[in-house]
């Protein structure tokens, strides 16, 4: 066999995961990336859209438009996509909870602009139990979500058979701190439990069609050369699946297509520059080689720890992507790693690892039963990541060793090296609803959402044509939930903080446990700190890990866990008398939102309970965060938990006249 | 301020000031113990539970003890996101508490924590986590015990025919979509107190999953279980149990000789008003050394 391909390969899709304030400014923003050379488009929602509630919800306040566009309706989505003829694009959609609706106004914009559903292509990601794992972006409980997951699927098929219904996502089981194991076996179970719920649903010659198009969205981390061996094992995993368990014999039906994006877990706040360099060994891994090569790639920028990339920052981005596929020669060659001894046997030690972990969800019935077990064993694996920064056996260059730096000439500008999001977005995002629902046929939004009711009572009954009908009838993203909500119920998934074990006692901890100790005594109860994260941002690591620290330290913790009102949080405090607040917030909406929070408690009468916030908070913001009234600021760059910790114990010590001993 | 045991002067104030005797009768709240394992569906049933007794009109209060980790001494509390209720309404009070490093057992802060709400709340939920020796302490604070135990567990079964368990006042067998199961484990868990010569436990299935079933009617059972025990009897027996376990905790065994012993202490106890206060009943004790 030659070392040459006769032709060069295609590259893979080239992506960038982009949207924010309007669907208007995205769509322009999508063009410009679109004549930059992206090859398919990412949409990322906003919160509110991913968790549906429309921008006049008390949940939506400050998080509209932060993360990504607002689509409340189908003349937002045609604003989106105005200008890119539907039956050429690939636009690969982040959204889960509300993938079901999101997919019916996107076939409804193809339909006003003339394209039929079988010419579109796309991807809608529907994977509901990493939201339960790690993203926090579920709406409805597990049974209901999974049904709704097996009707896209079931519908897309045979309607849009270019469309992947979902995408099983290991990507975020990494970014919770999964090990490659857990992020194979994980992800392997989710697709399994997605499988068995569909297979029913299908006539069985339909079926492995189904398994063909499941398709799997991907994490590259910076130890790319064991990255790279994890996604060969997932490949043969995959298939090892498909003919054993479901029967599927057909070779391209086989094939393991998945998406990345690379790893934003271990982009560092300090020296932002260095991450540059991460995201590009991170991409080489998913692209190096033939056999295991990822069929679209979505990088990063470089500035993701800070706040929301501009769009300079996500050209330097997509250059990356420009300059592996065409100026280098990884798509000239057949799989560069076939016969490596070293692919080999990592490939080996990650396919026996997973088939391990694998069966122990297996025993416990699945990946839904299993929620709460895969939870706890993440929370276990980024403690232990955690602790091997702090300790500095895992080095990161920048933050915890080489840290000494020049001043950077890249954040230097006004902006401080972000974009902004203009708070005018949400009035006019609520006041635009208002007007789109006096225009429309009220009438008919009225009826199409009593069918939905009834079609949502009958899991017989494949949601997507009364969905669909919704979505031609005006109906909005809020009210469709909401009316799934009124049937299936509400849903908080278990945090897996209460089961995860103690950390083993370094001195660093101990020293802490005895100041704890000391505080506590003084002031005659222990100290209770509340941690919660308000607003609908669900990357709730960072606040378990606050969470676990704060209870190995010896504290009383209150957690509350994720979505969050400053209402909420505010009786809390004060019902069960904590001597300070934690909150954590990643998606923008801070600024809104803990100010609220701050009169809130005043309001309840805990005006002297100190508050402390942690996140993605870019420098400006936490100044003025301090004048608000917010004790401490945390950002990604305090990466020493047990360091935070001491402080909050010396704050609560000062705010009760104790005497704190340093 | 009853947590607080470095100040033991103002709750010993607040406690005689609501005591039944000062109050001229017992509260009539009804204190309800819910416990069962982890993962068995405790915070749905309460969240349930809750908006039904809102939705009759009476004022709730909910503690909810977890325990402390040995090691640290600290606590992960209550999963209080999961009981749903309105951070406005003021008819309702949750509040996490760890059980300290008692052994097998409530941290007194608990019961007198119960004491100090009863006389404000018409219902009065201690809720604890896992089955084991809290579960006694549990038993003498509250007037009324259900447990929940999760369909298919054998756990529960296992700790009733040991004998770990007390023999509660009500079973709950969360149905949440598990159908078949629930039905089955009902049965099982029939046959078992049957076996244990109670087969007079009811045992209900509930549903908070949408559509939610079952919850008025354990509203009823509890309120019916309460209506028909002597609650006052109960409770004086519960508070002279508790104050002599605290005398001993606080002043060991050899103070309990001093006294004469437990028989001997005991006989002192029922001498005394049995409206009288556990803080009352401690306080005698110790005067009698």
């Amino acid at each position: 066999m030659s070392h040459r391909l006769p032709e060069r390969d295609r590259p893979w899709m080239i992506r960038t995961y982009a949207g924010h304030s309007t669907a208007a400014k995205s769509n322009e923003l999508y063009r410009r990336n679109l004549a930059k050379g992206q090859t398919g488009l990412s949409v990322a929602f906003d919160l509110p859209t991913q968790t549906g509630y429309d921008a006049d919800h008390e949940l939506a306040r400050g998080e509209v438009g932060k993360v990504g566009v607002p689509v409340a309706h189908r003349g937002d989505m045609a604003a989106l996509l105005d200008g890119i003829p539907l039956d050429a694009m690939n636009t690969s959609m982040t959204i889960n909870a509300t993938a079901a609706w999101l997919l019916a106004l996107y076939i409804v914009a193809a339909e006003e602009q003339g394209v039929a559903e079988d010419a579109l292509s796309g991807t809608t990601q529907n994977d509901i139990i990493k939201e339960y794992l790690s993203r926090g972006t579920y709406a409805f409980p597990p049974e209901p979500s999974m049904r709704l997951i097996a009707d896209t699927i079931a519908f897309t098929v045979d309607e849009v058979p270019s469309w992947n219904p979902i995408n099983i996502c290991s990507y975020h089981l990494q970014e919770a701190g999964a090990t490659p194991v857990q992020e194979i076996a994980y992800s392997l179970s989710t697709a399994q439990a997605v499988l068995d719920r569909v297979r029913p649903r299908v006539p069985e010659e339909t079926f492995p069609r189904v398994f063909g198009r499941m398709s799997f969205f991907v994490n590259a981390g910076i130890r790319f050369v064991e990255e790279h061996a994890k996604l060969r094992a997932m490949g043969q995993l995959w298939e090892e699946l498909g003919r054993t368990r479901y029967g599927v014999d057909d070779e391209r039906l086989l094939r393991f297509r998945y998406g990345v994006q690379v790893n934003s877990l271990g982009l560092t706040e300090a020296q932002p520059e260095n991450n540059i360099i991460r995201i590009v060994l991170e991409a080489l891994a998913v692209t190096m080689g033939r056999d295991a090569r990822a069929r679209a790639l979505q990088l990063p920028a470089w500035n993701e720890a800070l706040g929301l990339p501009r769009p300079w920052d996500q050209q330097w981005s997509l250059r990356i992507q420009q300059i592996l596929a065409y100026e280098t020669d990884v798509l000239e060659y057949p799989d560069v790693f076939e016969g490596s001894k070293v692919m080999e046997g990592l490939v080996a030690e990650l396919v026996e690892g997973a088939r391990e972990e694998l069966a122990i969800v297996a025993e416990q019935g699945g990946a839904v039963a299993a929620v709460p077990y895969m939870k706890t064993q993440m929370v276990e694996s980024h403690r232990e990541r955690i602790r091997r920064i702090e300790s500095g056996e895992l080095k990161v260059i920048g933050q915890n060793v080489y840290t000494e730096a020049e001043p950077s000439p890249l954040q230097d500008g006004e902006d401080g090296g972000i974009l902004r999001v203009d708070p005018a977005v949400e009035a006019s995002a609520v006041e635009a609803l208002g007007a789109w629902r006096s225009s429309r046929d009220n009438a008919a939004a009225e009826t199409a959402l009593a069918t939905l009711r009834d079609a949502a009572e009958d899991p017989e009954v494949n949601i997507m044509h009364a969905t669909l009908d919704a979505a031609r009838a005006g109906v909005t993203t809020g009210e469709w939930a909401a009316a799934l909500r009124g049937v299936f119920g509400e849903y908080r998934a278990p945090t897996g903080v209460g089961e995860a074990a103690g950390a083993p006692s370094d001195d660093a901890l101990r020293a802490l446990r005895d100041r704890v100790e000391e505080v506590s005594t003084a002031l005659g109860r222990r100290i209770k700190i509340l941690v919660g994260k308000p607003g609908l941002d669900g990357h709730s690591n960072g606040a378990e890990q606050i969470a676990v620290r704060a209870r190995d330290a010896g504290m009383d913790v209150v957690y509350e866990g994720i979505r969050l009102t400053p209402a909420r949080i505010a009786r809390t405090a004060v019902d069960e008398g904590v001597h300070v607040v934690g909150l954590s917030i990643l998606s923008g909406s801070h600024a809104e939102l803990i100010p609220t929070v701050l009169t809130e408690l005043r309001e309840a009468g805990a005006g002297e309970v100190p508050v402390v916030v942690g996140g993605i908070i870019p420098p400006a913001d936490e100044a003025a965060l301090l004048e608000a009234g917010v004790a401490r600021v945390y950002t990604s760059k305090d990466f020493e938990v047990t360091r935070i910790m001491g402080d909050i114990v010396s704050l609560v010590a000062e705010r009760n006249g104790v005497v704190a001993v340093p | 301020m009853i947590e607080n045991r470095a100040d033991r002067d103002a709750t010993r104030s607040l406690l005689h000031e609501v005591s039944p005797a000062a109050l001229g009768g017992e509260p009539p709240a009804h204190v309800i113990g819910i416990t069962g394992p982890p993962g068995a569906g405790k915070s749905s049933l309460l969240s349930a539970l809750v908006a039904e007794w809102r939705g009759r009109g009476q004022t709730v209060a909910v503690l909810a003890v977890d325990p402390s980790s040995k090691r640290s001494g600290g606590s992960l509390l209550g999963d209080r996101a999961r009981i749903e209720h309105d951070p406005r309404d003021d008819g309702i009070l949750i509040r996490s508490t760890a059980a300290g490093g008692r052994l097998g057992g409530l941290a007194a802060a608990t019961r007198e924590a119960v004491e100090a709400l009863a006389p404000a709340f018409d219902v009065v939920v201690v809720e604890t986590v896992g089955v084991g020796q809290s579960e006694t302490d549990v038993e003498d604070v509250c007037d009324t015990v259900a447990v929940v135990v999760q369909p298919a567990s054998g756990d529960v079964l296992q700790f009733l025919k040991a004998g770990i368990m007390e023999v509660p006042d009500l079973l709950v067998v969360p149905k949440a979509d598990l159908g078949d199961v629930a039905t089955r484990s009902r049965r099982d868990l029939g046959q078992a107190l049957k076996a244990v010569g109670s087969s007079e436990v009811p045992v209900l299935a509930v549903s908070s999953v949408p559509p939610p079933s079952g919850i008025e009617e354990l509203a009823d059972a509890l309120a019916a279980r309460r209506d028909g025990s002597d609650v006052s009897a109960r409770r004086t027996r519960a508070r002279r149990g508790a104050a002599l376990r605290e005398f001993t905790f606080e002043h060991g065994e050899r103070a309990l000789r001093e006294l004469g012993g437990r028989r001997a202490a005991e006989r002192l106890l029922e001498q005394q008003d049995t409206a009288a206060s556990v803080t009352e009943l401690l306080e005698a004790l110790e005067a009698a050394r």
